[in-house]
């Protein structure tokens, strides 16, 4: 029962040819020269020249950068043939980052446990290479200035509370850990019609997934991960329906620069959204700051000199004076509870570092919660945004999609393990029922805090402050706040 | 002399694989391996449905080739039964869904005692390559294929040419697993053929036989002398008895009454002796 096949390995880019129609009719698996006992490994060839992967990945950014990298480590899983979809014309070009370049607007603070899932694949020297900035403290506070909270990664005994990465760092960082890997990938510089998911008669390709691309090509797939974000095609091509509402609120970003370096992280909530100040390093920060959207478009437009103005105005001075340090004779109040008081409780309240200049373009982006109602259907699962997109003011949004990518991938070697398909519906709602939970909490809290602090209402206010104060200074709490915030702990609270 | 190394599995420990064991025998007749002289009395322990079968009506397998080693308590309306059912094998959420559930577990400990006995590496994606398995009972083919993907060569035996059917259809919509051979046939007419395998993986079918230990020996005689035997099967314990009979068949009415005969459960000590007896070593599993 040895039938010969042939293995075309494709390492780099090319652009297929177009699906050449046959007549052979279903003997396709049979025929010599096709794939009779054909390993896992390598890309099949079918007589009508239609290519089959394990795995095709839809989007190439950071998130299916990441599942990609995940698979090429792991021993069970870097055998594996996979597709990657994505017109992005960063993934051919090779460009390498210009250091000398001012920080792009675009950045993401990767947690702690995000940035030990980066080492376990390999990934981090990469993001080393270029510039990021780790910061260790955290301050959060409000425009009433009833309270404030000040984070030091030292409460939990570790050297840093997240580190703050430009995106097409992270992304060019992923894609040379894929491409310094053994992996078998091709890269499809193409967008997706298309794609068949039911069975049919006439496919001697049984019920594998058929991706049709916008040039015409055609490819098959075991599995079809999503990674195409909030606007999936994937996630509309496979019919998961998703919930969520638009925030009556848009976020603008850009880079600034300081007189000197920032090594902390500053967020302030106004009365129309938070505003965060995230170090970048080399004196650069970056400003992450949600407002209403007509808001939004008029500070995008107005002259440099009038941002840095309104910047710093509501960093600083503006809306409401600075919370007092040691309020209530610095937590007196709390001193019954066990004294084991984390160290940044006894940090003074500290005015942030004052914008000097605007060094990169703004941008604007309307604000949105969703959630997708599956992850997973037959030979369909969605990762990163393309499964929920949250309001950025935590920070978090591309952590989970992180999570959901090596979670994903670790599926995926169990269900090899196990010899499955790993299309197999059951074994991808293994990977559902591991992040949903998880995201599910995630989202709800920061969805809560967004609605918190939407409202300015005199005794809600109070509540906040009291709240505020609360974190800063029971010491238990602040723990399981930051681990949680850290990504070391899956649910708060209970753990 | 001991020939073969065989690992036991009791599923005393695992309710729904009892269940599990119920639901794939509805696909298969009572007795695929029979003694070629089995009594009477036989025929009523290995009921199959509720609608007792007449021992004095003659027993018409509807399976061709079935020499005198497979003489089945199969009759017309229980084949229909197992045609009605063999399609949904395939259906993760229809009745066989138990046995899906269950079955990335059985797997996973298959995987890793096989790894162990023939000395492969547990991180390869395919450490059978080269070894050859017979899937004894294979149903519709849920152990027989991830053994193919894998890396093993692979035959399944079943005798209810229905389920053969399903599992070649099933197994044809992938290339790696469109190699399994799938045969209707019976343990004891392979070993009239003289066939040999590395490993013979028997789950859940000895509950079904009439004679243990005359199936054991033909297991033993199909695996090579350095290869190993796998066998499940339902321990006879009291608590065996108030889940698969109890809830099963009378509470939650998973199953037809009947389905199960307490009596022909073995224990695990009964299970090695009649092992021993065959010719197969025994090494204990954690």
């Amino acid at each position: 029962m040895n039938r010969i096949t042939t293995r075309r390995v494709a390492f780099n880019i090319h652009v297929l040819k177009f699906a050449q129609r046959t007549l052979c009719s279903g003997a396709g698996a049979k025929l010599p020269g096709s794939d009779g006992d054909q390993s896992l490994t390598g890309k099949h060839e079918f007589p009508n020249n239609v290519p089959i992967y394990d795995v095709a990945i839809v989007g190439g950014g950071m998130v299916g950068m990441a599942l990609a990298c995940s698979l090429a480590s792991m021993p069970l899983t870097k055998q594996l043939s996979i597709a990657i979809i994505d017109s992005n014309p960063a993934l051919l070009s090779g460009d390498r980052i210009n250091k000398e370049d001012p920080p792009d607007p675009r950045v993401s603070t990767v947690t702690p446990a995000t940035i030990a899932l980066f080492k376990g694949v390999g990934a981090w020297q990469y993001i080393e290479e270029h510039r990021h900035a780790y910061f260790d403290k955290m301050q959060v506070w409000d425009y009433t200035g009833l309270g404030y909270t000040r984070y030091n990664a030292r409460d939990i005994n570790k050297e840093v509370l997240g580190c703050v990465v430009e995106n097409k760092v992270l992304h060019r960082s992923l894609l040379s850990c894929v491409q310094n890997s053994a992996l078998q990938k091709t890269i499809h510089p193409v967008r997706l019609s298309s794609m068949i998911l039911r069975p049919s008669s006439s496919s001697h390709h049984g019920d594998l997934a058929k991706l049709e691309l916008s040039d015409g090509s055609s490819l098959y797939a075991k599995l079809v991960v999503g990674a195409d974000g909030s606007k999936s095609r994937v996630r509309e091509l496979a019919g998961i329906d998703a919930t969520g509402w638009k925030y009556p609120q848009s976020a603008v970003i850009c880079t600034v620069e300081h007189m000197e370096q920032n090594q902390c992280a500053w967020q302030r909530f106004l009365p129309n959204g938070p505003i965060a100040l995230l170090p970048i390093g080399n004196k650069f920060s970056n400003i992450v700051w949600t407002m209403k959207p007509h808001e939004s478009s008029d500070r995008k437009s107005m002259t440099e000199v009038d941002f840095v103005k309104e910047v710093n105005h509501a960093l600083d001075s503006g809306y409401g004076p600075h919370p007092q340090s040691q309020l209530f004779g610095g937590g007196d109040v709390f001193s019954w509870l066990p004294a084991n008081m984390t160290k940044s409780a006894y940090e003074n309240f500290e005015i942030p570092p004052k914008v000097v200049k605007l060094a990169s373009e703004r941008m604007a982006f309307p604000l949105s919660l969703m959630h997708a109602n599956h992850y997973a259907s037959k030979r369909v699962v969605l990762i990163g945004d393309a499964a929920h997109t949250v309001h950025p003011l935590a920070g978090q949004g591309v952590n989970m999609g992180f999570g959901d990518a090596f979670s994903l991938s670790k599926v995926v070697a169990e269900s090899i393990a196990v010899g499955s398909d790993i299309g197999e519906v059951s074994l991808l709602r293994r990977y559902e029922s591991e992040r949903k939970p998880a995201n599910l909490t995630l989202m709800a809290i920061l969805d809560g805090f967004q609605k918190a602090y939407s409202v300015d209402f005199g005794p809600l206010n109070v509540l906040r402050a009291a709240a505020l104060h609360g974190a800063q200074y029971i010491s238990p709490l602040k723990r399981n706040i930051i681990e949680y915030a850290s990504g070391e702990q899956r649910f708060p609270l209970f753990s | 002399m001991f020939r073969a190394k065989t690992i036991v599995f009791s599923s005393s420990t695992m309710a729904s694989k009892l269940l599990l064991t119920r639901l794939r025998t509805l696909t298969r007749p009572s007795n695929p391996f029979k003694n070629p002289n089995f009594e009477a009395q036989t025929l009523i322990q290995i009921r199959q449905y509720s609608d007792p079968i007449d021992p004095a009506a003659p027993p018409t397998p509807a399976i061709a080739n079935f020499n005198r080693a497979s003489k089945s308590s199969l009759n017309e309306t229980e084949l229909e039964k197992f045609s009605a059912i063999a399609e949904t094998w395939w259906d993760a959420e229809g009745p066989f869904k138990p046995l899906h559930v269950m079955n990335p577990t059985r797997l996973a400990f298959i995987r890793s005692t096989l790894c162990r006995h023939f000395g492969k590496d547990q991180n390869c994606a395919r450490p059978f390559e080269g070894l050859k398995f017979v899937d004894v009972g294979c149903g519709g083919g849920i152990i027989s294929e991830p053994l193919a993907r894998m890396g093993a060569s692979v035959m399944g035996i079943d005798a209810v040419e229905k389920n053969i059917k399903i599992a070649q259809l099933h197994a044809d919509l992938d290339p790696i697993t469109s190699s399994i051979d799938y045969r209707c046939t019976t343990a004891e007419k392979l070993v009239e053929e003289q066939r040999q395998f590395d490993a013979v993986i028997a789950l859940e079918v000895i509950e079904h036989v009439a004679n243990p230990s005359e199936f054991c020996k033909s297991l033993s005689e199909l695996t090579s002398s350095s290869g190993a035997t796998i066998i499940s099967t339902i321990n006879r314990s009291m608590r065996a008895y108030a889940t698969t009979i109890i809830m099963a068949e009378y509470v939650l009415n998973w199953l037809p009454r009947g389905t199960h005969e307490w009596s022909s459960f073995l224990t695990p000590e009964e299970l090695v002796l009649i092992l021993q007896r065959a010719s197969i070593s025994v090494s204990p599993f954690e």
